[in-house]
């Protein structure tokens, strides 16, 4: 008997050893451990076994059986893998195909660059102040110390509002906003105004040829910082930190002496071109320096008009465009792509 | 500006590289645009390699080009238009073979009594080609011209790259020493300088040397203003000079000079004034530019004996020189032989006969100096600067006297200007200079004096300096300082008008002070002050949060021309004023917009070929007109679209178009992301609409909180024909940004339910008309709380449900927050709400 049970196991084995599906394994299993099996057949004539017999074999069937069921799921988990390999192998797509379109917005590159640029100044402390576009003659000039007979207030430059006698103008810089927040933050507290840190966004105007490199409109963000203890050496750190923010940590900057009728001493802050990291490129010309925003210390007669006594206060401001500095960073050649809106320049933002 | 480098050595020691001075200079506010190589040593850089500065011109080998003298001119055997040279160039003798016209005069003559100095260049020099049009480089050959070989050249301007002149070669003064090499005797660089409005004292050589000589720390040579000998009769009683404006001319010099010879002036004058852009006339203009240029004091010079004959044809017997203003109508004939119609407010210089000139701009042709002139009356004068920049500017006569008038001269230069003059003209044209000067002077400006202390400097720039230190960079500007204690007071050089009174003075002087000092040695630190007050900018904000809202639901952002065309905006059915201005670039930008809607469609209409599908929206101002005031600049947000629903892919070819829905669920999502509630959709108010924009049955308004804040829909047919749309509708919205922020947001939220919901389907049969928010507004309110959500899912239309009928079928969810609810409750609460349908909407349960 137990020759015959040794005999099963071997039958048994060497059958499973060939299946390679998951239907021959049911198969096989009812055809060697079901009811019907001869293995069953053993356990069913133990009764007829001699009684001194009767221990070995019954121990030695239950072995088998065990050993069938082993090895049934070492085999099922075999034939489980190779059909899972096999459908891995077969079960391919053509990457290539392109994608399913999405329908996905964007937002508009200017506004881009402004965000970012407010982003860095607000980390700075420096508040978004917004206001007006149309603007009067004072807060746009006169408040400003620009004098009479100045050619930004001649027609040829500036947009004037018909009917106003060239009392209104379309904003030609946003720094009529920093008179406006001066006297808000003044009227405040008249006595001790408090202290200003503020970036001031937004479209401004002037009357040009609308050309590749010149437009009628543009975005620019200018900076105000008053207060009883800012000095021109705060406002060469408060820039040279800003342009590492805005340009890389290894941007360089230069401060050239210029002239604005708002701000005295007046300077141009250059930074290292951050395209050809000062080596020489066709943006940067092959000076290595960038042109990016004017700045100095506020004028005391724009303090004054602020509500501001100039000599307890002084203050520094300083203003950016924000178009070139997207076209620096994405190599626009035409500022026009601007305004025109054209979807194959927007959709690449 | 242009300034060659050798003029501004007569005033100061340069001993910097062209490079290096050129920097210094920029970061002083003279920023160097380029610098143009005239002979002297030109930096070498690699291609690519970074430079500072644009760099350009033409180096002179010092051994290949030098100084040389010809001794003899003779003919050329076999050409009548060429002679050959007998040349000597400090160490070799040499024959020259040119064709310059300016040698046949001495062809033939013998042996020379005096030798001519010519800049000759010999074999394998690296020229500019005289016969090519621009500058071509070559390099010099030998070469048999007509038999006779020739390997060497005497020079013209054109080949040694100093102007494009290549009418003759060029004869060199007298003082030019042979075999000199030529980049030693007249070798050059020359700096384009952008002058800054607050700079206008540097519009010279002077003015620039004095800055050289404060950066550098060098001496300034000053010029003398004594060193010409006078002669003749006095001119007190012969010249008069009235002012009838002293606002419009502050100041009016004139000198006479007699028995003038004109001539060429010296080569080495006309050489300079070339480099600077000036075209040499005779020494008698010429004087007059080389001493502008020198000291920034623009001059005219009047042939003396026309004046005094005009003066005699009126029955005066002395010259009487007045400055007015136009009359009106009056005509000038100016010395470019232009009759120009005069502005009133135009100054003119005239004499009892009439005018003369226009102030500061263009003289008139009469009494111009010319070939014969022999008496010379100069003029020096200090004109208002925005007078004479709006004349330039409406008479298009831009010139170096206007650019320096428009910008401001100082009336102390009148003077110096007219002697520098005068001795530049007795100098190169002999001539006596008459003992006195006939000068008017009825307002002389005050030079400020300012008081700055080692606080004021500290206080505005962060840096401690002492009060000496301060006057010791002051004083290397002319300023005249005294020291007291820690201050400093500053009187002002008398030829600048930059610097103002009190506190504005300071910080004039204070700047000068940063600039001498030098910007980049002020230290760089961080704010110390005091933090402001935390006000933010909601607006900003929101407008910031909307965008991003806005196009994470797939749309683009556009930004806009603000300014546009009436009949632009019109063409939505718009009416009522615009704000206009006065002075457009063109008629397509008259006016400033007053709808929003109108810019995002003309984005529309401008992509309309460019892509099937078009999604934008802006957010920004619309202006309205208000009388006697600033207009009113209410924000606005518009959105418009246009094309498929789904973008085309290359499996699935759905083609249906955007329409009122999609617009709806754009409004509903942005809505829901600005956690509005309580929206309602009506159908559009026609009368609250902008004009014709919509169409009537495909439009609703918003309102929240039972407020309007906007409206859309699909543009009017009428509308829509006038733009370029295309085939496909045409949906856009308008909302009213105040209206949006001024509804309440509602920030809290329902808690995750924590038991399973059940879930049903009903299907109800209305009538056609019944708008769908009566039944779910029913299926809600009825619903109560145990019912979170009710979707429809689907709308139908089919004979069998009958003629004006359509079946409506909605996806029920009912859901308790405490307990899992039972299959008898959830059918209760459906009941409820197929009872109340069926009554109050006459509905019926579909099977």
């Amino acid at each position: 008997m137990l020759e015959k049970l040794n005999e099963i196991q071997a039958a048994a084995l060497d059958a499973l050893e060939s299946i390679t599906d998951e239907e021959a394994l049911q198969a096989w299993k009812s055809a060697h451990t079901g009811r019907s099996s001869d293995l069953m057949g053993v356990f069913k004539g133990i009764g007829k076994v001699a009684k001194e017999d009767r221990g070995k074999v019954g121990k030695r069937a239950n072995e088998v059986k065990v050993a069938l069921e082993a090895a049934l799921t070492a085999r099922k988990s075999e034939v489980k893998d190779a059909a899972l390999a096999r459908s891995l192998e077969e079960d391919h797509l053509d990457v290539t195909l392109p994608g399913r379109p999405f329908r996905h917005g964007g937002i508009h590159p200017a506004t881009q660059t402004l965000c970012r640029t407010l982003k860095i100044l607000g980390d700075m402390g420096f508040q978004v102040y917004t206001s007006r576009e149309v603007e009067s003659d004072a807060y746009n000039f006169e408040h400003l110390n620009f004098p009479p007979g100045h050619p930004a207030r001649e027609m040829q430059d500036s947009f004037y509002i018909e009917g106003s006698d060239t009392a209104q103008v379309m904003r030609t810089h946003t720094s009529p906003g920093q008179i406006r927040a001066m006297r808000e933050y003044a009227a405040s507290n008249p006595e001790n105004p408090p202290p200003i840190r503020i970036s001031l966004p937004g479209m401004c105007y002037r009357s040009e040829q609308i050309t590749h490199r010149s437009e009628i409109q543009f975005n620019q963000v200018e900076g105000l910082a008053v207060g009883e203890n800012i000095t021109f050496s705060d406002l060469k750190g408060t820039l040279s930190d800003f342009a590492r923010r805005m340009f890389g940590q290894h941007a360089r900057t230069r401060f050239r002496a210029q002239h604005f009728p708002f701000t005295e001493p007046s300077a141009e802050m250059d930074v290292e071109c951050f395209l050809c990291g000062g080596e020489g490129c066709n943006v940067c010309k092959k000076a290595g320096w960038l042109e990016i925003l004017g700045c100095g210390m506020v004028h005391p007669n724009v303090l004054t008009a602020g509500g501001y006594d100039p000599s307890r206060y002084t203050g520094f401001a300083f203003g950016m465009g924000t178009e070139r500095q997207a076209m620096l960073r994405h190599n626009i050649k035409d500022i026009r792509y601007f305004w025109g809106n054209d979807s194959r320049f927007l959709e690449q933002f | 500006m242009k300034i060659p480098v050798s003029w501004l050595k007569d005033y100061v020691n340069i001993n910097i590289s062209i490079e290096k001075l050129a920097s210094m200079l920029t970061l002083a506010g003279l920023e160097v645009e380029e610098i143009r190589y005239v002979g002297w040593e030109m930096p070498k850089y690699e291609d690519g390699e970074s430079h500072e500065f644009k760099t350009y011109g033409l180096e002179w080998d010092r051994e290949k080009l030098v100084v040389a003298e010809i001794s003899e001119v003779k003919a050329h055997p076999n050409a009548d238009k060429l002679v050959l040279c007998d040349l000597f160039d400090g160490k070799e003798h040499w024959t020259a073979l040119t064709g310059a016209p300016n040698l046949l005069p001495y062809k033939g003559k013998g042996k020379l009594e005096k030798p001519l100095k010519v800049a000759y260049a010999k074999k394998d020099s690296v020229l500019y080609d005289g016969h090519k049009d621009g500058q071509v480089l070559m390099k010099l050959k030998c070469a048999k011209v007509r038999g006779i070989e020739s390997c060497s050249m005497v020079c013209s301007e054109k080949e040694l790259g100093i102007s494009d002149d290549h009418e003759g070669i060029i004869i060199l003064d007298d003082d030019a020493q042979t075999g000199m090499p030529l980049a030693d005797y007249m070798g050059d660089a020359v700096l384009s300088i952008d002058i800054l409005p607050n700079n206008a004292r540097n519009v010279n050589v002077l003015g620039v040397a004095r800055e050289i000589a404060a950066l550098t720390n060098q001496p300034l040579k000053r010029i003398d203003k004594k060193l010409y000998e006078t002669s003749g009769e006095a001119i007190a009683d012969k010249v008069e000079i009235e002012i009838a404006n002293p606002e419009l001319n502050q100041r009016f010099v004139l000198g006479l000079i007699r028995d003038v010879k004109i001539a060429p002036s010296p080569y080495i004058v006309q050489r300079r004034l070339r480099l600077a852009g000036i075209r040499p006339i005779n020494n008698l203009v010429d004087a007059t530019n080389y001493a502008m240029f020198e000291i920034g004091e623009p001059l005219h010079a009047f042939d003396y004996d026309v004046l005094v004959e005009r003066a005699a044809s009126t029955g005066s017997a002395s010259v009487k020189i007045s400055t007015r203003t136009a009359e009106k109508g009056e005509m000038l004939t100016t010395l470019d032989g232009e009759k120009r119609k005069l502005q009133e407010s135009n100054v003119l210089v005239c004499d009892t006969a009439g005018s003369l000139s226009i102030a500061g701009v263009m003289g008139g042709l009469e009494s111009e100096v010319t070939d014969t002139t022999t008496n010379v009356l100069l003029e020096g004068a200090a004109w208002q600067f925005i007078n004479i920049r709006r004349t330039a500017n409406h008479h298009n006569l831009p010139s170096e006297a206007s650019y320096r008038f428009s910008r401001g001269v100082h009336p102390s230069l009148s003077e110096d200007g007219v002697k520098r003059g005068l001795y530049w003209m007795q100098k190169w044209a002999n001539g006596k200079i008459a003992p006195d000067l006939v000068d008017n002077y009825p307002l002389p400006p005050t030079d400020p004096t300012v008081t700055v202390s080692e606080a004021d400097v500290e206080r505005l720039l962060g840096i401690k300096i002492s009060a000496a230190q301060i006057s010791k960079l002051l004083t290397r500007l002319e300023f005249k300082c005294q020291v007291e204690g820690t201050s400093v007071t500053a009187v002002t050089p008398s030829f600048r008008l930059d610097i103002g009174e009190g506190i504005v003075g300071q910080a004039d002087v204070i700047e000068e002070i940063a600039r001498i000092y030098g910007y980049d040695k002020i230290p760089e630190t961080r704010l110390a002050d005091q933090l402001p007050p935390q006000r933010g900018n909601p607006s900003y904000d929101w407008a910031e949060n909307a965008k991003n809202l806005l196009s994470t639901l797939g749309l683009q952002e556009t930004v806009n021309y603000r300014m546009t065309s009436p009949a632009a905006q019109e063409r939505l059915g718009l009416q009522g004023e615009f704000v206009k201005v006065a002075n457009p670039i063109s008629p397509e930008k008259s006016v400033l917009r007053r709808s929003l809607m109108g810019s995002v469609l003309e984005n529309i209409e401008a992509n309309a070929r460019v892509r099937e599908t078009l999604a934008f929206f802006e957010i920004g101002p619309v202006f309205v007109p208000k009388d006697g005031d600033l207009p009113d600049e209410p924000h606005k947000l518009a959105i418009a679209m246009r094309g498929r629903r789904q973008p085309p892919a290359w499996d699935s070819a759905t083609k249906e178009q955007l329409d009122f829905y999609d617009m709806k669920g754009v409004a509903d999502a942005f809505l829901a992301g600005l956690q509005l509630k309580n929206i309602a959709y009506t159908p559009a108010d026609s009368s609250l609409m902008p004009g014709a924009a919509f169409h009537p049955g495909k439009s609703a308004q918003v309102s929240v909180n039972g407020v309007v804040v906007g409206a859309f829909g699909e543009i009017h047919p009428v509308a829509a024909e006038k733009f370029a749309f295309g085939d496909a509708p045409v949906l856009a919205a308008e909302f009213d940004v105040a209206a949006l922020r001024a509804a309440k947001p509602a920030y809290e939220i329902e808690p995750v339910p924590a038991f399973p919901p059940m879930l049903e389907d009903i299907a109800i049969i209305v009538d056609e008309d019944l708008p769908a928010e009566k039944v779910d507004f029913l299926i809600r309110q009825t619903g109560g709380k145990m019912l979170s959500e009710a979707r429809l899912f689907d709308v139908y239309r089919d004979e069998k449900l009958g003629e004006g009928k359509k079946s409506l079928a909605y996806a029920l969810t009912y859901q308790a927050p405490d307990r899992t609810l039972t299959d008898k409750e959830a059918a209760k609460i459906r009941n409820k709400i197929v009872r109340r349908l069926e009554h109050e909407l006459g509905a019926e349960l579909r099977g």
